[in-house]
């Protein structure tokens, strides 16, 4: 096992290799990645804006954890299932969950806001950790099934912290699930630093669980996606989970609510501003005569319609229907939600009666 | 199976048992479901007949089997799992209220989760802290799920065939003092709704509202108060969530006297809700006020004082004959 951390594209943009860890990858491909994280930085900043604007209640985001998020999601297969923590809006993107989706909740239209299966991209889930052992569960269930694909699932340090993450590292190991945890370690659970959360490095957490733990760049997309592959192929071929630190940074506030100048200096951003994601992928492209100028600002100008035409798309969502609040609580009925929605109902009713003799 | 007289533990093992046969899908899980059969062996042999791909032993961590159940219901399974006892719910009880309660709500009804937890609750066997507690309504009062429990044996085989059928999450209330009553059991027969209230023990004069453990009590009451020519209506509500209102409206109309019983504390109990329910729907048909009858607002007390915790037929008794005084 790796006791170092995997890097294959340093801050600078140069390529390296690593003996245990393949990371090859087309011009093409190397693109893409570029392209996805790009839209899922300008897709969070447009996030971020529209709650500036009031049109969000809340939005957690991820810059800064781009290179984690694409590269990780990059790993995946059409059969693999992820349960993420409600920062991965970059898995969600490449996922194909519209954008859209993920900012109606944050808007309060919805509690959820997609189908889970049809992406197979779990609901956001805010209690910290709990979805770790529903990835675990999930995942029990895939090799009950004989099934072809694994399981990825993502929270951060904090995360760690919580029984239920210990809990989902040990069910895993116990049955062999086809896991792969992905801790995105971006330093900060809200204001509390590491050192606050643990004594020990994270990755190796899971020696005591026994599995392998692995330290990756969080910050290089190739890292990332060249040991969640790894993980995710030992996971489907039967030899149980594998825990991920990706060692990252959160650049930005822990959700709009958030004011980091109160607790992280100005020297920490700037080390971590050196170390941006996507300045290295894009350093190596150009380096490599791989993309030029003109590529750089097509994708800028397409990341820039695409975060428009959602800025639209969310101005013209509607509010729920009232209704709604007794919608899908139960999937076999329950006498005294039918009761409190006929109730409900004619309560409104009595306002469109009196609404109606005005008129 | 055919007709059989099962003590309640046996008639929930065959109810399983009938379960696991049914559907694949089916499992069972919990701290020493598997070769040990359950410590109240409520699961005795069902791994030896289907395997421990279908009834798990897991690690001994409460919010690890329900969280991992609920994956196992995202995949497609019916998971059935076992909290050894009341007390120890705790651990699991943010999966259960954060998750489980409201995924389906939040999915906006694409997910469902059709888990059965199962939870031997309740006094009255001499156990040590943390093994004698009803927390019912701690689960009653949460949206998305549905909260039952059985006080014999029969409606024990049906309702947990009913629970593991159902695709909502039900939260299944053991009575362990009554694991050992025996009931005839008739897998042929047409079961009763799941969450329907039944009259145990018709009578005029006052209704005696009760689940679970104390269904027995208030029968024994009711054949005592016979002997003094009083005769009381004995409701078994089976269901908490949903509560089967219409059937306590319809007692209480006719007999004009509510007394509500459990063994959980009074204060913010099942009692306290059905008396306000009463009194919204019925005010001007009772005699008297609705009278709770339940434990005291103290951690449940060391084995030997639980009887003079527990309501029993004396404490019944002596709230019937309050009730009967205006």
């Amino acid at each position: 096992m790796t006791t170092g951390t995997v890097q294959f594209l340093n801050h600078e943009g140069e390529l390296t290799s690593h003996p245990d860890y393949e990371a090859e990858i087309s011009p093409d491909g190397l693109r893409k990645l570029y392209h996805d994280m790009a839209w899922s930085r300008r897709m969070d900043a447009e996030a971020v804006t529209l709650q500036r604007q009031g049109e969000l209640g809340l939005w957690p985001s991820l810059l800064g954890q781009e290179a984690a998020q694409i590269g990780a999601s990059h790993a995946l297969g059409a059969a693999d299932y992820v349960f993420p923590s409600y920062r991965d809006h970059g898995i969600a993107l490449c996922r194909g969950v519209d954008p859209l989706d993920l900012l109606r909740m944050f808007r309060g239209v919805t509690n959820g806001g997609w189908d889970p299966a049809e992406k197979n991209f779990h609901l956001y889930t805010l209690v910290i950790g709990s979805q770790v052992l529903h990835a675990t569960g999930y995942a029990m269930g895939l090799a009950k099934d004989g099934a072809q694909g694994a399981v990825l699932t993502c929270f951060g340090d904090g995360a760690t912290s919580q029984g239920d993450v210990s809990e989902a590292f040990n069910f895993a190991a116990v049955y062999h699930a086809p896991v792969v945890f992905f801790c995105q370690n971006n330093q900060w659970a809200i204001s509390e630093a590491n050192e606050r959360q643990t004594r020990v490095p994270l990755h190796q957490r899971a020696d005591g669980f026994g599995f392998p733990g692995v330290r990756v760049d969080g910050n290089d997309v190739l890292a990332c996606l060249a040991v969640t592959r790894w993980a995710l192929e030992r996971a489907r071929s039967g030899e149980g989970p594998t825990l991920i630190e990706a060692f990252t940074y959160r650049m930005g506030a822990h959700t709009t609510s958030d004011d980091p100048l109160r607790y992280r200096d100005g020297e920490e951003v700037a080390y971590w501003n050196l170390r941006d994601p996507l300045a290295r992928l894009r350093t190596l492209l150009e380096a490599r005569g791989w993309a030029d100028g003109a590529y750089f600002d097509t994708v800028a100008a397409q990341c820039e319609e695409s975060a428009l035409d959602l800025r639209g798309r969310l101005r013209a969502t509607p509010d729920p229907d009232p209704g709604d609040i007794f919608a899908h609580v139960h999937a076999d009925g329950h006498a005294l939600v039918d009761e409190e929605r006929a109730r409900f109902a004619a309560y409104q009713a009595t306002f469109a009666d009196a609404a109606g003799r005005g008129e | 199976m055919t007709v059989q007289k099962l003590p309640m533990v046996k008639a929930i093992n065959e109810s399983l048992r009938h379960a696991l046969a049914a559907d694949p899908k089916v499992l069972v899980m919990g701290e020493d479901v598997g070769r040990l059969g359950g410590v109240f062996r409520v699961t005795d042999g069902l791994q030896k007949e289907f395997g421990d791909e279908r009834v798990l032993d897991t690690p001994l961590a409460e919010s690890g089997i329900v969280g991992t159940a609920i994956g196992l219901a995202l995949r497609g399974y019916r998971p059935v799992v076992e909290i050894q006892f009341d007390g120890f719910v705790f651990p699991a009880y943010d999966q259960i209220v954060t998750q489980l309660a409201k995924m389906r709500a939040r999915s906006l009804g694409k997910v469902r989760l059709p888990v059965v937890i199962r939870i031997p609750y309740g006094g009255g066997i001499g156990a040590v802290e943390h093994h004698s507690e009803s927390p019912e309504a701690l689960f009653a009062h949460v949206a998305g799920l549905k909260v039952v429990t059985p006080s014999n044996a029969r409606d024990a085989y049906w309702m947990m065939r009913q629970a593991v059928g159902g695709d909502d999450p039900v939260i299944f209330f053991e009575p362990k003092r009554r694991y050992w009553d025996k009931d005839e059991v008739d897998p042929g027969a047409t079961p009763l709704p799941l969450h329907r209230a039944v009259v145990a023990r018709p009578g005029e004069d006052l209704t005696l509202a009760a689940y679970g453990p104390m269904v027995k009590v208030c029968l024994d009451a009711a054949r005592a108060a016979a002997e003094e020519g009083r005769s009381l209506e004995v409701l078994d509500l089976r269901s908490l969530s949903p509560l089967d209102f219409d059937t306590v409206q319809t007692s209480v109309e006719k007999t004009r006297r509510l007394v509500t019983v459990h063994e959980a504390p009074v204060f913010f109990g099942a009692g306290a809700e059905i008396a306000a329910r009463v009194t919204e729907r019925s005010f001007y048909h009772l005699e008297a006020p609705v009278l709770r009858v339940g434990g005291y607002h103290s951690p449940y007390p060391p084995s030997r004082l639980e009887e003079t915790y527990l309501p029993d037929l004396d404490r019944v008794l002596d709230a019937v004959d309050r009730a009967l005084a205006y």
